[in-house]
């Protein structure tokens, strides 16, 4: 404990670890609430309507999740210039919406298409219109999959490592995984304050993680491997 | 005319009749063909916008030389290379040692992550309800550890002089030190400095965090048997391993080859570990293709263009076996 106050108090690199969280914290939040809005979206197009070019969006989907990200960083570092979001934590949330958002529209389509499709019939029935019916009928059913599923995200933008160290230069924009690998690289011998880092930035993740965990899980498997 | 055929047929029902008149607002809307195109737009943007385009800027750079002072303010032009950057890849050392260590590190990853995890399965459906939930949430915590975190922990149990495992070594008699390592005892072993025992590591920390999703995917599998089959079995007097290899492992031959696939791919690029391990990007001989294209592009003096050519190499071999992960995705699922 006395390791987790002197971190908490001290600090990393001239700021405290609170301001690391809230960076992270302000991007796993950022990319959550943009990703989860087109991956709710994208998920019902492909879980509710027939269309031409379906199949061929699904495959998309599958063949972008594999493209390593550290081969996308060059691009994305001289695009993120580009736009003046250099050192800015939004365009940290820009570059995760788009990682997160194969695998969110992915996970959710199953979710999507748990709903009985008659619900939406009877509304329509009852002459609601399609946004009604949207909004009143689907998003209440679907919406703990779309929990589980923005937690997802939201774990996968708060570990993120390797744009968080390109894109952010002052450290005081630095979020908590690269506080971390910092602190590492420049107090190799203080195990106690790296370990009280570690725990800090962990525990979040796994208080989110096992909030939902039964949920998440089958929806991963399902995501995953449909066999 | 704009939702389903239910609609037609229950749309003249005097059960609704109130809220009739509010239907032929619905037409002023989107025709219906239109809607799920207007549904996935933003996700296309997205993804067009922030991977497929930077996917083909990669490849546009990865032909020209593109350095300091290309991405300064007021840059210069970048210079045309053709095939330059490639050859430049092909004839470096780096880059044949940075593939035997992807390579070799994912092949051994990925045999021990699919043993650990599928053992773990079979193990999680044998236990009670309770007991199964339990271990489940505790290898997942594992899973959800952020990787910075795991490789930092590993880092310190390996560490030389504060580690746990050089402590547990010692406890060890010398004799055996020597026959192994040649020194006299085990204390003070540097486990992070040579890329061999940092990949050792790395080995440890990627199976430990991975295996759990495996073992969670399989126990999946394992719930969709018929326990008849298991019962039949027994009857005939099999036993356990012949059981798994003429049962489990053919009923579960879809999901055992999507969950290899899916590792190969995610060990090929780790990234975030080996930074940490091996300490950033000083020791060279430690690079995978990833580690390497990202020190080339980032580290001074910035050669993107090279760092671009090196991760279209990466991308392709990826790219390969995505297809074979594709075919058995479309073959056991409907995409359709």
């Amino acid at each position: 404990m006395e390791h987790v106050s002197r971190v908490l108090t001290r600090g990393i690199a001239g700021h405290s670890v609170w301001r690391y969280l809230l960076n992270s914290a302000v991007v796993a939040l950022g990319t959550v609430l943009a990703g989860s809005v087109v991956a709710l979206l994208a998920a019902t197009a492909v879980a509710r309507f027939r269309f031409r070019f379906r199949t061929t969006f699904l495959i998309l989907l599958l063949i972008v999740q594999m493209i390593p990200a550290e081969a996308l960083l060059i691009p994305l570092f001289l695009m993120v210039r580009r736009l003046g979001l250099y050192d800015q934590l939004l365009g940290l949330v820009v570059v995760n919406v788009g990682f997160t958002l194969p695998f969110a529209i992915w996970m959710l389509r199953t979710f999507v298409a748990a709903v009985p499709k008659e619900l939406e019939e009877a509304a329509a029935i009852d002459g609601a219109g399609r946004l009604v019916t949207f909004w009143r009928v689907l998003f209440p059913l679907v919406a703990p999959g779309l929990v589980a599923t923005s937690i997802f995200s939201f774990i996968t933008a708060w570990n993120e490592f390797v744009f968080a160290l390109t894109l952010i230069n002052d450290q005081g924009g630095y979020t908590m995984p690269v506080a971390l690998g910092f602190f590492t690289s420049q107090r190799s011998t203080d195990w106690g304050g790296i370990m009280a880092a570690s725990t800090l930035m962990t525990i979040p993740v796994i208080v989110f993680f096992l909030l939902v965990q039964r949920r998440m899980v089958s929806g991963l498997v399902a995501g995953a491997v449909k066999g | 005319m704009a939702q389903t055929s239910t609609l037609d047929r229950g749309g003249a029902t005097p059960s609704a009749p109130a809220r009739r008149p509010t239907a032929p607002r619905r037409s002023r809307g989107l025709p219906a063909w239109a809607v799920p195109y207007a549904l996935l737009l933003p996700g296309l943007l997205v993804i067009g916008g922030l991977l497929l385009y930077p996917l083909y800027q990669m490849v546009e750079m990865s032909f020209y030389k593109v350095g300091l002072r290309q991405i300064r303010p007021n840059p210069r032009p970048a210079e045309f290379l053709g095939a330059g950057n490639y050859t430049e890849v092909f004839r470096s050392e780096l880059f044949w040692s940075s593939l035997r260590n992807t390579v070799v590190f994912a092949a051994v990853t990925v045999a021990l992550t699919l043993l650990a995890g599928t053992l773990v399965g079979l193990l999680l459906h044998r236990l009670g309800r309770a007991m199964s939930t339990f271990v489940v949430v505790g290898i997942m915590a594992a899973w959800a550890t952020p990787p910075t975190a795991t490789a930092v922990i590993w880092k310190w149990l390996f560490d030389a002089d504060a580690g746990v495992v050089n402590w547990a070594l010692g406890l060890l008699p010398g004799p055996l030190s020597e026959l192994i390592f040649g020194t006299s005892d085990w204390s003070g072993r540097p486990w992070l400095n040579s890329p061999a025992t940092i990949y050792l590591v790395l080995v440890v920390a990627v199976v430990w965090a991975s295996f759990p999703f495996i073992a969670v995917s399989v126990l999946a599998g394992l719930k969709s048997i018929p326990s008849e089959l298991y019962e039949a079995a027994r009857v005939d007097g099999s036993g356990p391993v012949t059981t798994f290899w003429k049962i489990t492992f053919p009923l579960l031959r879809p999901v055992f080859s999507v969950l290899l696939v899916l590792s190969v791919i995610w060990d090929f690029k780790v990234f975030t570990q080996l930074y940490v391990l091996a300490g950033g990007t000083t020791n060279r001989e430690a690079f995978n293709l990833s580690l390497w294209a990202y020190t080339e592009a980032f580290s001074a003096p910035p050669k993107m263009g090279f760092g671009a050519a090196i991760a279209v190499v990466l991308t392709l071999i990826l790219l390969v076996i995505t297809g074979v992960y594709v075919r058995q995705i479309v073959r056991t699922e409907d995409v359709r």
